[in-house]
């Protein structure tokens, strides 16, 4: 762990896109991973989605 | 592979398979199967008058004064609003337009055949940028436009056509890809492939000496001064004014994308789009298997970049039915292989490769036809599938131009828009019940 705060962090970043940017802006290498909860997370329209398989 | 992905890899190798071919012009209420006097045509889904946006209106408007139905816009409001007019989707008729896409029985239209599957498509002549009747204009310089392209121009391309013995619209497309055309809002390529397929049969036309006509003659000064001083031959004219539009193929390749599009309609089980069309007011998608129903949704306002003096609050909600170009995999499904479009639509060219890799998120296909040669000649995204884009919350990428919200105005600029992801949802309900 305590090699991990004392290294030089490299980031992968899924999500939020503006963490990553946050990050950029501090100079700190970052690759932002384009990454949602399917269907929005609605369930509703995720059990529409298995009936559709 | 399960049912549903069966029907999927169906509908798009048809949609693939489809070979677009302009073999003809003609007046619509002549060739457009079930076109009449009191018929009009418009973009997007179904809407009556009183729900129409201010450019649709227009349209309208200056249709019915071109059809010499009304002899201004006052009277043309009354006869729009009695119902003595129809009005229905370019879409029920096969057919697709432009912006407000309003095509009225006397004008002249493309015929696309589809030399694969057989049956017709149509869009009418394409009026050039700004101040024209797709975008609500209908002052006198857009009609006699209207009434130049409709007895001079149209029947020219006719008789060349004829004599070419048809031209390969697909070929053409995957060609101007190849050039940096998206082939919708940028038809530079598209155009000049158009023109240079075309243009020997033009010449060879009885054009090629006729001077004299009836109709109102064209300012081609903006083309070359020579314009100015000389009675040019038809088929001069008809080239220079080509020229000097470089949208003159849309409507032939709108027509052409409509012509794959049904190649892919009609499959069972598919989820796959086969239409998109906004009207102004509502955007409206078809799916494959749900016959003639419409899912539809109240349409966005576009984001781009906008002409010497407007601005994004004249712009009215997104309309037309150009998109049928990203529903058959090309626009802004292609943007990777126009880097050069965001000089008309904003962005940056790393935006375009992204709208293209996005695509393939929620598509069915690598197009087999269309490829960008800056990907390694990737085929492009093709046949939107409703379950991805709504698992993703992805929607369709479309480029589009933006018309003033108020009738009378035209073109105000050109954008981006995306569709609203209700529409989808709704799509995806249907199919599960």
């Amino acid at each position: 762990m305590e090699n991990l705060f004392n290294s030089e962090l490299k980031v992968i970043n899924m999500g939020l896109e503006e963490f990553a940017e946050t990050l950029k802006e501090r100079g700190t290498q970052v690759i932002h991973v384009r990454w949602q909860p399917p269907a929005m997370g609605d369930d509703n329209l995720l059990s529409l989605l298995d009936k559709l398989k | 592979m399960s049912k549903i992905d069966q029907a999927n890899q169906e509908a798009v190798k048809k949609m693939m398979m489809s070979r677009p071919v302009w073999v003809d012009i003609g007046r619509a209420k002549d060739v457009i199967p079930g076109m009449k006097d009191n018929l009009f045509l418009h973009a997007g889904p179904p809407i009556t008058w009183d729900r129409m946006s201010g450019p649709l209106k227009g349209a309208i408007i200056g249709g019915l004064i071109y059809e010499g139905k009304a002899k201004n816009a006052e009277e043309a409001e009354k006869i729009a609003e009695s119902g003595e007019i129809e009005f229905s989707p370019c879409h029920h008729y096969n057919a697709v337009g432009p912006m407000a896409g309003v095509t009225t029985p006397s004008q002249m239209v493309f015929i696309i055949e589809d030399e694969e599957w057989g049956g017709n498509t149509y869009s009418n002549m394409n009026e050039g940028y700004g101040k024209v009747l797709r975008y609500g204009a209908y002052d006198d310089e857009v009609l006699n436009r209207l009434r130049w392209l409709d007895e001079v121009y149209a029947p020219c391309l006719k008789e060349a056509v004829k004599l070419a013995k048809g031209v390969d619209m697909k070929s053409i497309i995957a060609q101007a890809l190849h050039m940096g055309d998206d082939a919708h809002n940028r038809n530079r390529a598209t155009t000049s492939l158009f023109i240079r397929t075309i243009a020997p049969f033009i010449v060879e036309t009885d054009f090629g000496k006729e001077t004299d006509y009836d109709a109102p003659r064209l300012d081609l000064s903006n083309v070359s001064e020579y314009f100015k001083g000389n009675k040019a031959s038809v088929a001069a004219e008809v080239l220079a004014f080509m020229h000097s539009n470089d949208l003159t193929s849309l409507n032939a390749i709108m027509a052409a994308c409509k012509s794959m599009a049904l190649a892919a309609h009609g499959i069972e089980n598919s989820t796959m789009v086969t239409t998109m069309a906004r009207n102004g007011t509502d955007f409206g998608i078809r799916l494959s298997s749900t016959g003639d129903k419409w899912f539809t949704a109240p349409a966005n306002v576009p984001d781009g970049l906008f002409f010497s003096g407007f601005k994004s609050s004249d712009a009215n909600r997104d309309i037309g039915d150009s998109v049928i170009t990203e529903t058959v995999g090309v626009g802004g499904f292609a943007m990777a292989a126009a880097p050069a479009i965001v000089n008309f639509i904003g962005g940056s060219p790393a935006d375009a490769f992204d709208a293209t890799n996005e695509m393939y998120e929620i598509t069915i296909a690598e197009n087999n036809n269309f490829n960008i040669p800056a990907m390694d000649f990737k085929g492009t995204p093709t046949g939107i599938d409703v379950r991805k884009v709504v698992e993703k919350n992805i929607v369709p990428r479309i480029n589009t131009g933006i018309a003033h919200k108020e009738a009378g105005i035209g073109q105000v600029g050109a954008g981006i828009v995306k569709p609203p992801m209700e529409m989808f949802i709704d799509a995806l309900k249907e199919l599960a019940k």
